[in-house]
């Protein structure tokens, strides 16, 4: 069928925030196999909205800055209104290839899983600092004692998903600490989850605007006080 | 000494309510009841200050002003958790509009069909 190789049911979420110099290619990129991108802005200030919508992609603007999680919530949303069968999470840095998505959504489509991680340590090619990594691991083995799923990797930003596994989802972590809230919500429900090795790019830029590793303590406290 | 065990039930007291506060009702019950029973001690001391000696003798506190800063310490903190759970809630709430906002704006709903008069009688069946 031809629709299948070019994804219409399916829809790739990408959470937005203050992205304008890359979002444009990632959105181009992901278009030439997922017509379907839903772009949601955060409140951006550099015109990212912009970009990404002369790049193609529905975009949802949030009138104020909310977080990635709550960006997550609302393009699942959104594809889920959109009519989607298949729902892929997305960042819009470049860090991510299309081309794991790619096969994360064939693994959805054999009926495998409903829900696909991607994960990074499951081979070698990513390569990421040594504090980055360190707090990656502890965030991995907190994530495993308190969710009760166990991954080799928590905090990716790259997962596909069915429909019936993201109309479950009810992301209420607005900033970071939705990563382990979403492991935790598919376990609960039950749904069938496989991991998938993805490459994740640490460029400069990447470096330059990724999390900060202090961000561990807020992400904690936001678990414990939620 | 009392003083040490009431201090540090008090503090686990605090923290633990900051994981699970009560909501809603129950809790603008227990925040009104708490504003006055403040007022009633606070009058109360004016009238006779030289109780809070007597307290903080019974307990094992030198004076009764040092105990009175203990309470003061505990009570900002139990505000402090509250606080920090009621901005949570209206952040949530707050993000839920957002959402609504942004995701109608992106993907308006499907139109509804008017509803023929005479089926509307059942008024407020907005959603
Ligand atoms: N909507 C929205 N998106 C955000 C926000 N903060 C970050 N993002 C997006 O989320 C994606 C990932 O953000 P990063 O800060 O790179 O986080 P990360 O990839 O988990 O961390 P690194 O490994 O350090 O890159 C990017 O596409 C960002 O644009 C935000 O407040 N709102
Ligand atoms: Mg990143």
């Amino acid at each position: 069928m031809a629709h299948q190789a070019l994804h219409d049911d399916t829809c790739v979420v990408v959470p937005l925030y203050n992205e304008a110099t890359v979002v444009g290619d990632v959105v181009r990129d992901l278009r030439t196999s997922f017509p379907v991108v839903v772009a949601v802005d955060d409140g951006s200030t550099d015109g990212s909205a912009a970009v990404a919508r002369a790049a193609g992609a529905v975009v949802v603007e949030h009138p104020i800055n909310l977080g990635q999680g709550a960006a997550l919530q609302t393009g699942i949303e959104t594809a889920l209104r959109l009519g989607a069968e298949y729902v892929v999470t997305f960042d819009s840095d470049g860090q991510h290839q299309r081309v794991d998505a790619e096969a994360m959504v064939a693994r959805l489509r054999s009926g495998e899983a409903d829900v696909v991680f991607g994960s990074r340590f499951l081979d070698a090619r990513t390569r990421p600092g040594l504090v980055k990594r360190a707090v990656l691991r502890a965030a991995i083995v907190y994530s495993n004692a308190t969710t009760g799923v166990h991954l080799t990797d928590t905090h990716n930003g790259l997962r596909a998903l069915n429909r019936r596994a993201a109309s479950t989802l009810r992301i209420r972590q607005n900033r970071m600490a939705h990563a382990s809230e979403i492991i935790e919500q598919v376990g609960r429900a039950r749904l069938r989850w496989v991991e998938h090795p993805v490459h994740i790019l640490y460029t400069d830029y990447s470096r330059s605007k990724g999390q900060s590793v202090f961000n561990a303590v807020n992400i904690l406290t936001e678990m414990i006080y939620r | 000494m009392l003083i040490k065990l009431l201090l540090l039930v008090a503090i686990a007291a605090v923290f633990v309510l900051g994981l699970r506060a009560p909501s809603g009702a129950r809790h603008l019950a227990l925040r009104r009841v708490t504003v006055v029973v403040a007022a009633l001690v606070a009058t109360l001391s004016v009238v006779f200050p030289d109780a809070w000696n007597a307290i903080a003798e019974f307990v094992g506190v030198g004076r009764g002003t040092d105990l009175l800063l203990y309470g003061l310490i505990v009570a900002f903190l139990l505000y402090m958790v509250t606080t920090y759970r009621r901005f949570r809630d209206m952040e949530q709430q707050i993000t839920l509009l957002a959402r609504r906002i942004a995701v109608d704006e992106a993907v308006p709903r499907p139109a509804v069909p008017p509803v023929p008069a005479e089926e509307d009688v059942t008024g407020d069946d907005q959603r």
